[in-house]
């Protein structure tokens, strides 16, 4: 009962903020409204079971990514407000519709037609962050470690994408030449 | 051995890559010389491959390589030098040779000297592989080949239009011909399963005579066109506008003897069917007289040995049909000598007098031109069959297996026409050589020419002398393969009456000849009784045969033509603009989706997982449920 | 009333079906960049709704796995949208004509 009482309340909060992050003409409105349904989809998380990843969804969606957009928005002009496609709605919401429920239908057909064995069967007994933490690091490790160095690559290309000056390389200079360029900056900020 | 036979076969090749390669630049008198050398060579390999099978040396047979291995279908690029391919390599290597010497001289102030040379050994080289091949397909190759070589040096004059329309004539009358043959090889394929000779041939034996009758009237068919025989005989009259050379080589001595070849090399196949056999002696005999009939009025000395050419293609067939295969091939042989001879002969006629082909234009050249004339009348001699020469025992023996076969109507067309053959050789010896010197009412100063031309001629003027005694050896050497027999008639003084009347027959026409042109005064201008008698007419177009054909072919060819055009252009391209317009429709309709617009594309790309996750999802459920949906399907009938 | 695995897989295709909606109308890329979370999220829903129903820790790991995902491309996306507006003063996706045909 309470389980159901959840997943009405979270579904109609989650849907309801999504919507109005992809229809509302305020950017603003629409980063808070992501960052709310990125903390109600982790409730999903936690009703599941999947205590870990609930746990991941609020730190690293709402902790790092939101931050890093609300940094984002800074860089943009976002107190205007935001101009819409004027296209046909229909076409719009059916090819949406139809490409979801394509993408079910096509996930469901093997949970549906055949008994699926479970790969890594959850054990009683043992915590979900531990049973996870297990499962990663031993059947996953590759993936992980992979995942790992992808971010770290990420965050260097981000870094050199967004930074200043990333087009020098003070090694290769002079002190001279590094002396000179801190000089310039001071003068701009001054 | 077979290194002989390979450089035999390959130097030609060389030869004509060798001179292909100056065809742009200006004249090379070493391209000429070169060219000589190599089929020199090929002439001393074939000499070497004659005395091996002379000396009862086995049957050079090499498979060089493989061309064709798919399924039951295995034709190798092979070659095979027997009695027969021997003596027409013997026969083609010696002419050319002594034509691609001829030719330096003759050729000496053409532009196109080296691409002469470059065409006349590619010509050589095919005809190598048409008598050397050990099968249909490689005799095609060959037989195609020398058709090229043709058309090229027919039409190697080709700022003439007459000389290009001549080429294309002779190209497409012998592709006429060519589908026969074809069909011939596809019959022989497909009842032998092989177009190897010495496996198809053993394996006519087991095949109902029908099919034997298609396969040897397609093939010889084939052997019409390229061998010139009625109705596609046209072709080798206009021919005569290529170089002299090339008529000599090509025209008289090789290529056209090709479908006398094709008729002996498939004797085996010809004596299972002797209606069919005595329908080609028949033809060979009818062409022989029809051919001899328009040389008697022509006046165009190349197209009088032209047709002379094709009379004596007629003596070949008529011999080939009558089972004499061995008589014809050595007909073939003498001819392809004394045929060359005056071809060559006429030639340094031509040159010295400027390209002037009118005999009655002519006259009194043997004041000056001795060689040539002597050459030219022993060539006459010899072609007219007159004791000791070469043609006196080929055509003879011809006459014989007539007689001795009981084919009496072939027998008195063909001595007939021997009569006519001497007439009208004397006519044109007499016309060039003796009497007034009419040419000098047209201003040319004839010269004779080059010493070294007369020098290269002069073994064709030795074998066409003496080639006779090559009879019995010839003879003893085909023997094996042709399954040849010597034509004894009873009676030696029916032989005697047969040899004696003939040469007083052929003695009479030579003397009426001489009598007749040797005091030739006047150049005939169309206003005498004879010029207008209905026969002389007659005679002198050709039996009207070109106009037939020019009016009832290919004027209305030209007309279904120019009706199927507009179909073509209502039906076949429109269609063809229909599909492109349909692909320019959609591309410009389609334009707006390439907008550039990231947005409009972020639309289709949903729209396309749309449809790709559709697809996926009907042939999933159609996967998952196909024994209810052919249920279902057996269920409506289907 | 008892939830099921397909409960939640109707919220997914809403929210998915949702995040399309955005992909499909938004011009501002920074809010497009929203819309890609939502579809994203929308899947991990779904995962972690397998995960559960099936006993089977897959699914979870895969929703790590495109949280990662999410993160490195967010990373790699801000830069570049950074880059861009620098350049022309603008994220407006019409602006971006240059794949013009």
């Amino acid at each position: 009962m309470f389980e159901a009482v959840a997943f009405y309340l979270f579904a109609f909060l989650t849907i309801a903020m999504f919507y109005i992050t992809v229809t509302t003409a305020q950017a603003l409105y629409a980063l808070t409204a992501l960052a709310a349904g990125m903390i109600f989809i982790s409730a999903f998380f936690f009703i599941l079971g999947a205590d870990f990843l609930g746990a991941v969804q609020i730190i690293v969606y709402t902790g790092a990514v939101m931050a890093l957009y609300a940094f984002g928005m800074m860089f943009f002009d976002t107190t205007r407000d935001v101009k819409e496609k004027n296209g046909n709605k229909f076409i719009v919401v059916s090819l949406a519709t139809l490409a979801a429920v394509m993408i079910v239908a096509i996930f469901m057909a093997p949970i549906v037609s055949t008994n699926m064995q479970a790969f890594y069967p959850a054990i009683e007994g043992i915590g979900n962050t531990q049973m996870v933490g297990v499962v990663l690091f031993t059947k996953y490790l590759i993936p992980f470690e992979v995942a790992a160095v992808m971010l770290l690559v990420a965050m260097v290309a981000g870094i050199v994408l967004a930074g200043k000056k990333m087009d020098l390389s003070l090694t290769k200079m002079s002190a001279a030449q590094i002396k000179e360029i801190e000089d310039k900056d001071k003068k701009v900020l001054s | 051995m077979e290194k002989y036979l390979y450089i035999a076969l390959f130097a030609p090749l060389v030869s004509s890559m060798f001179s292909a390669l100056f065809t742009n630049g200006p004249k090379k008198q070493f391209v000429g010389i070169i060219a000589s050398l190599l089929i020199f060579t090929a002439f001393v390999s074939s000499s070497i491959l004659l005395t091996h099978i002379l000396g009862g040396g086995e049957v050079v047979h090499v498979e060089m390589m493989t061309w064709m291995h798919t399924g039951n279908l295995y034709i190798p690029f092979g070659f095979v030098v027997d009695q027969i391919s021997v003596t027409m390599m013997m026969v083609v290597t010696l002419v050319s040779t002594i034509v691609h010497v001829y030719s330096i001289g003759y050729m000496d102030h053409d532009k196109g000297f080296n691409r002469f040379f470059a065409w006349l050994s590619a010509f050589v080289f095919s005809m190598m592989i048409l008598v050397m091949s050990d099968n249909f397909a490689g005799l095609f190759i060959g037989w195609e080949g020398v058709g090229l070589c043709s058309w090229g040096l027919i039409g190697f004059w080709f700022h003439k239009d007459i000389a290009t329309w001549a080429a294309n004539e002779a190209f497409i009358m012998n592709r006429i011909a060519d589908l026969g043959m074809l069909i011939g090889i596809f019959l022989v394929y497909w009842n032998t399963g092989s177009l190897q000779y010495d496996i198809a041939f053993p394996a006519f034996a087991n095949l109902d005579t029908s099919t034997l009758t298609m396969i040897g009237i397609f093939l010889f068919i084939g052997a019409m066109g390229k061998s010139a025989q009625f109705p596609l005989h046209t072709w080798l009259a206009d021919a005569m506008e290529g170089p002299t050379p090339v008529s000599a080589l090509i025209h008289a001595a090789t290529m056209v003897t090709a479908g006398v070849y094709l008729v002996i090399r498939s004797n085996e196949l010809y004596s299972l069917i002797p209606h069919v056999g005595l329908f080609i002696a028949s033809l060979g005999a009818f062409v022989a007289l029809f051919a001899a009939s328009m040389a008697l009025v022509n006046r165009d000395m190349k197209r009088v040995i032209a047709y002379s050419t094709l009379s004596q293609l007629g003596y070949m067939f008529a011999a080939a049909g009558l089972g004499a295969y061995w008589v014809a091939l050595f007909h073939l042989m003498a001819h392809a000598f004394f045929k060359a001879l005056l071809f060559l002969g006429a030639g340094n006629v031509m040159h010295a007098m400027h390209d002037e082909l009118d005999p009655f234009k002519m006259g009194g050249l043997k004041k000056v031109m001795k060689g040539t004339w002597i050459m030219m009348t022993i060539a006459s001699l010899a072609l007219a069959g007159i004791f000791p020469f070469a043609g006196f025992f080929s055509k003879d023996t011809i006459l014989e297996a007539a007689f001795a076969e009981h084919h009496m109507v072939i027998y008195g067309v063909l001595v007939f026409t021997a009569g006519l053959t001497a007439f009208y050789s004397f006519r044109l010896v007499a016309l060039i050589f003796h009497g007034e010197e009419r040419y000098k009412i047209f201003g040319i100063h004839p010269h004779e020419a080059y010493k070294f031309m007369l020098i290269a001629m002069s073994p064709l003027l030795i074998l066409a002398m003496i080639a006779g005694v090559f009879q019995e050896p010839f003879f003893n050497m085909v023997e094996e393969i042709l399954g040849a027999m010597e034509y004894h008639i009873h009676s030696h003084v029916t032989v005697w009456i047969m040899l004696v009347g003939t040469q007083v027959f052929v003695g009479l026409a030579i003397l009426f000849a001489y009598k007749k042109y040797s005091s030739w005064s006047t150049v005939p201008d169309g206003s005498s009784p004879m010029e207008n008698s209905f026969i002389y007419k007659l005679l002198y177009n050709q039996y009207y045969i070109p106009f037939a054909y020019e009016e009832y072919v290919v004027k209305p060819y030209n007309e279904i033509s120019a009706m199927m055009w507009e179909v073509d252009k209502k039906v076949v391209d429109a269609s063809v603009d229909g599909i492109a317009n349909i692909f320019y429709t959609t591309g410009e309709k389609t334009r707006d989706m390439q907008s550039g617009n990231l947005s409009t594309m972020l639309k289709w790309m949903v729209a396309g997982t749309v449809g790709l996750l559709s697809l996926a999802v009907v042939f999933g459920l159609a996967a998952r449920y196909s024994d209810e949906i052919l249920a279902i399907l057996s269920g409506l009938g289907v | 009333m008892e939830i099921g695995l397909n409960h939640y897989l109707i919220l997914s295709t809403i929210l998915f079906a949702i995040g399309l909606v955005g992909i499909m109308r938004r011009k501002n890329l920074l809010l497009l960049f929203f819309a890609t979370e939502i579809l994203l999220n929308a899947v991990n829903i779904g995962f972690a709704a397998i995960s559960h129903y099936y006993g089977d820790l897959t699914g979870q790991m895969f929703a790590f796995f495109v949280i990662a995902i999410a993160a490195s491309e967010l990373a790699v996306g801000l830069g570049l949208l950074i880059v861009w507006y620098k350049r022309h003063g603008t994220i407006d996706l019409d602006t971006m004509t240059s794949m013009r045909g």
